[in-house]
């Protein structure tokens, strides 16, 4: 099955549950895989020991248009949605603007005069890497000044297959690269902190959920600071409250140093071992259902 | 003056940084770019004197009567949007992109493109000046329109009520959304925390910011979650031409004047840390450079 880990407000501690989560089920013996889907920010790897096994370059075909075979009749840039081909015909001025080109394709086939070719543009990286518990982390990487992870992630999403556990750490927000991360998730954890900014980023994120028609559960982090409105809300919600974890400087210094608290703190461990084995058996599905 | 406060890694605090910012000195114009995860209106209640509906991109829907199942479009989309069920095309709302090559092309002309129409952006005043925030509707693409949109409302506002300076708060990130926020501003300020997550996102967003503009500081937030990595970050500026403004403590009475609707320069103005913020805030609105 696959799990997303998912907060509408970014630094809610999405990677600190993914990972640690990631930590518990691999040391047990689980199959399980990580997968880095925040690829503006991806920073799974930080806490692992790991070989790289290899990487793949994720590139779309934008267009490359030959002037000379060009007869100025316009079509290609009339059907260019993203003003990516700037076109002045009396100046004879035809060029593509690779960064606002989506890579469709339809300028291709709109051109009646083959003048228009394509080439690879790489939009990031996906790589595998081996952890030293034996279980596999996949990190979508979107390259520095591309505008969107979106294609980025959902190639990290189709390398990590669905063999076992896949965990999904999600970009934050609410928007087209959370979208993309969560649409295969079988069942999505939303890690939320009790604040007032909290709340709000979290009634976002469940909107966007329930018109999905996804599964959820919330873990509370940094318990002890800020209000009850998160409570409430999700008691009104009937929202499942699968887990809190009190605020504590100790996780917070660990998690500076790119540590797993998970590796240091038994009592930790158990409350991952424990969300874990709650969502697997609530949610699991074939062979995932414990 | 134009300046956006972003972040590369969610949570550091930009927000409610933004907020203090915004209330430690004279009136001005604040605008939330944070689309998709707004959250200073909470702490601002503006007033909405304006609404505007933002139309957000197109989606292909297909007219079922009209389609007789060809599958041409399916071989033409390049964003895996479309795909034959049932002796039906279905189209995946999440996967496609807008692009209009499947409704150009469809020889049937039973694909039309329809765009949302429920984000919305507002304005109006608070107690300290002027707010400009949008609000994208839950799982809508986040392209960065809205977040230019924000932008000019925010810079008409500037002008027309004779306030100099524009503070924007950016979203998570390196993406669209975030190019959009530092496209033209005059000074980007990056806050980060002292965590190797926090490292290696601040060397993206940097990156990027740099691509705009010279003029980026870098204000190192909980630093004494860890003053090593502080220390740590605080040489990677000085290696990379970008001044640290200012090292805040992390200080648990940011979330208590959070929860009262407050910044913390209103709230405890007395403070140490709110001495420093006001501190770094004259300096960044000054013009002279340090």
């Amino acid at each position: 099955m696959r799990i997303a880990i998912a907060s509408g407000k970014g630094g809610t501690g999405k990677t600190f549950v993914a990972t640690n989560l990631f930590n518990v089920l691999s040391r047990r013996g689980d199959r399980v895989t990580l997968t880095d889907c925040d690829a503006e920010a991806p920073d799974d790897i930080i806490f692992f020991r790991s070989e790289n096994i290899s990487e793949s370059e994720v590139t779309h075909q934008v267009p490359v248009i030959n002037k000379d075979a060009c007869t100025w009749c316009g079509r290609c840039s009339k059907w260019c949605n993203y003003n990516a081909i700037f076109y002045v015909p009396d100046a004879k001025i035809i060029e593509v603007i690779e960064n606002l080109c989506h890579g469709c394709g339809a300028c291709s086939f709109a051109c009646n005069s083959g003048a228009i070719t394509e080439k690879p543009v790489v939009l990031g990286t996906v790589t595998s890497f081996m952890t030293e518990n034996g279980s596999p982390l996949i990190e979508a990487r979107m390259q520095v000044n591309e505008m969107s992870p979106v294609r980025v992630i959902k190639e990290a999403v189709r390398q990590s297959g669905n063999e076992g556990v896949t965990l999904l750490d999600a970009p934050p927000g609410t928007s087209c690269p959370f979208v993309q991360t969560v649409d295969k998730a079988d069942f999505v954890l939303l890690v939320t902190e009790p604040t007032p900014f909290g709340l709000s980023d979290l009634r976002q994120s469940v909107e966007t959920l329930k018109t999905m028609n996804k599964s959820l559960g919330v873990i509370i982090n940094r318990a002890g600071i800020g209000d009850n409105g998160v409570r409430n809300y999700l008691n009104e919600q009937h929202i499942p409250l699968l887990a809190e974890i009190d605020y504590d400087p100790e996780i917070a210094h660990a998690y500076s140093e790119g540590r797993l608290v998970t590796g240091e703190n038994n009592a930790l461990a158990v409350l991952f071992t424990e969300l874990a084995d709650k969502i697997l058996n609530d949610h699991g599905t074939g062979s995932n259902k414990r | 003056m134009e300046l956006a406060v972003i972040s590369g890694k969610g949570g550091t605090g930009k927000s409610s940084l933004t907020a203090a910012f915004a209330t430690a000195g004279d009136r001005i114009v604040v605008a939330d770019c944070d689309v998709d995860a707004a959250n200073l209106y909470l702490l601002f209640n503006p007033e909405h004197e304006k609404e505007i509906v933002y139309i957000g991109g197109h989606k292909a829907v297909v007219d079922h009567a009209l389609c007789t199942v060809c599958g041409i479009c399916e071989s033409y989309c390049r964003f895996d949007a479309i795909r034959e069920e049932d002796g039906k095309m279905v189209f995946s709302e999440t996967a496609c992109d807008g692009c209009f090559f499947c409704s150009r092309i469809c020889p049937m002309n039973a694909i039309e493109m329809v765009r949302s129409n429920k984000s919305r952006m507002y304005s109006g005043p608070f107690r300290n000046g002027i707010m400009v925030y949008g609000r994208l509707a839950p799982g809508e693409e986040n392209s960065g329109k809205l977040v230019n949109l924000v932008r000019e409302e925010a810079k008409r506002l500037s002008y027309e009520k004779h306030l100099e300076t524009i503070l924007l708060d950016g979203p998570p990130g390196i993406g669209c959304p975030v190019i959009s926020t530092v496209t033209g501003v005059d000074r980007v300020v990056i806050v980060t925390e002292p965590t190797m997550s926090g490292l290696a996102d601040l060397k993206r967003v940097h990156e990027v910011a740099r691509k705009f503009t010279g003029d980026v500081g870098v204000i190192i937030n909980k630093c004494d979650l860890n003053e090593a990595v502080a220390d740590r970050i605080e040489g990677w500026c000085a290696a990379n031409d970008s001044p640290v403004l200012g090292r805040l403590p992390f200080d648990p009475r940011v979330t208590e004047a959070m929860v009262a609707g407050k910044s913390i320069t209103e709230m405890y103005p007395d403070l140490e840390i709110s001495r420093v913020i006001r501190h770094i805030w004259n300096k960044l609105i000054s013009n002279g450079k340090e």
